[in-house]
């Protein structure tokens, strides 16, 4: 049986075509699932006025990883959906906040648990639903609410992505995939919501069939594009924050 | 006299029960882990998914895609289990988490506080804390009793924008470990060589025995 292969030759020819104005999820909590690769093509694609969501804009910490804040710094970025715009530590300065603060980039504080619902409403055909998450707070302010079963809960909407860039630990040919450990975070969530997924793999991409069908974490059918991580240098790799001990 | 940071988080340990999930906030409440239970067993849930989570990993075992919600290079304990965001807020808001411990910049009597925007920002930090903050069955505050420039951070009302109205269960700052109460907190434990006095001297509301 022909099978339309997913495989990209690189990450520039994954990105390419990706508009001005699209929508962009990018999977990742802290640097697990971050797809750094394509995030760096996408930087080099150069297509402007994007909406990012993402669970940070990143870069509070060292080194520094291509994420959500080296597109605002390049000019990309018209607007950021995430759960953090602002540092963790008050210590830390994200370096999309002075963008934000100047008004150059529009911002939704959206809190975490909401967010994955809301990406996986988008793709699960529910247009809204109730939380009880935010509800007395200002993000609640001018927003419906209902009592439900004696609870106030806050409407939250759907939110759908034109492109989902991800990062895998390994995909089969038919672009099953599945995560290592931590990778998986907003994943599946972001496959369901976004119309175009493009994946970077982390092994080689196998023969359809060799993951087993009960192993997949997210099906193929969600995902149109794969391009495998070549080794570093010329692949991005996360790595393990530098020890604060001093070597004597 | 009063309790470092590991004090707190030792006192706050010996309010989890045998059989609890429990989600730590980042920063202070980590040291959480750290607290000897004897031979009560927890498991300790990360909004990333990580549920059942141990010790740090050793200088060189660490595993780059294993984090916790703190970006910590933890460890898994045996039965651990990993979900995705979706399921691990299924969890959280399903009224799995039996605790949540989190850092705040203001606790309130009346069982509000804050602790996503400080004052004149114009970004904030809320991550999962609103979805803990309104889901979990109970919210523990671990912060220091006043501010640097000794502002103190317990208050009959916040003053700083809300993560959640109503919550907050217990207290514990360098001082002792207190409940709110409404108009009040009350006052659980006190620090070695703390009196209710210094407590009173450092809150901006009642405080009651």
């Amino acid at each position: 049986m022909a099978r339309r292969s997913k495989v990209f030759a690189d990450f520039d020819a994954a990105v390419a075509g990706i508009p001005d104005g699209a929508t962009i999820a990018f999977g990742g909590f802290a640097l697990p699932g971050m797809p750094l690769n394509l995030t760096a093509a996408l930087l080099r694609q150069g297509a402007r006025r994007l909406t990012c969501i993402g669970n940070t804009t990143g870069g509070a910490h060292k080194p520094r990883n291509p994420d959500i804040g080296m597109l605002v710094e390049n000019g990309q970025v018209a607007k950021v959906i995430c759960s953090f715009t602002a540092a963790p530590r008050a210590s830390d300065q994200l370096p999309f906040t002075p963008f934000y603060e100047r008004g150059e980039v529009e911002a939704e504080i959206v809190p975490q648990g909401t967010l994955a619902e809301r990406l996986r409403a988008a793709g699960a055909g529910i247009p809204a639903f109730y939380t009880p998450t935010a509800v007395g707070t200002e993000l609640a302010e001018g927003r419906e609410t209902r009592i439900i079963n004696g609870r106030e809960v806050l409407l939250e909407y759907a939110l759908h992505a034109d492109v989902a860039l991800l990062r895998a630990w390994r995909a089969d040919a038919a672009g099953n995939l599945r995560f290592r450990r931590a990778q998986r975070n907003f994943a599946p969530a972001m496959a369901l919501a976004a119309k175009l997924v493009i994946v970077e793999v982390e092994e080689p991409v196998l023969p359809a069939g060799a993951i087993d069908a009960d192993d997949v974490h997210v099906p193929g059918i969600l995902v149109h594009r794969l391009v495998v991580i070549p080794p570093a240098p010329d692949g991005l790799w996360p790595s393990l924050p530098a020890r604060k001990e001093a070597a004597s | 006299m009063s309790w470092t940071r590991p004090q707190m988080a030792e006192r706050l340990g010996r309010e989890l029960q045998d059989g609890w999930i429990v989600n730590l906030g980042v920063g202070m409440p980590t040291l959480v882990c750290d607290v000897n239970l004897g031979d009560r067993e927890v498991t300790f849930h990360a909004e990333n998914g990580v549920i059942g989570f141990g010790p740090v990993a050793a200088p060189g075992q660490e595993d780059v895609n294993l984090v916790d919600a703190s970006r910590r290079h933890v460890t898994l304990n045996p039965g651990a289990a990993i979900v995705d965001h979706v399921d691990s807020f299924a969890l959280i808001r399903g009224g799995r988490i039996d605790v949540t411990v989190l850092g705040s910049y203001e606790a309130a009597a009346n069982g509000d506080f804050a602790n996503w925007r400080v004052k004149g920002a114009k970004g904030g930090v809320i991550g999962g804390a609103m979805d803990l903050a309104a889901c979990a069955k109970r919210v523990f505050l671990m912060l220091e009793h006043r501010m640097r420039d000794g502002t103190p951070r317990l208050l009959a009302r916040c003053t700083l924008p809300v993560t959640a109205r109503g919550v907050v269960t217990l207290v514990v700052t360098e001082l002792g470990l207190f409940a709110p109460t409404g108009e009040a907190f009350k006052v659980h434990d006190l620090a070695p060589g703390v009196t209710i006095d210094d407590v009173r001297a450092a809150t901006a509301c009642p405080v009651t025995e």
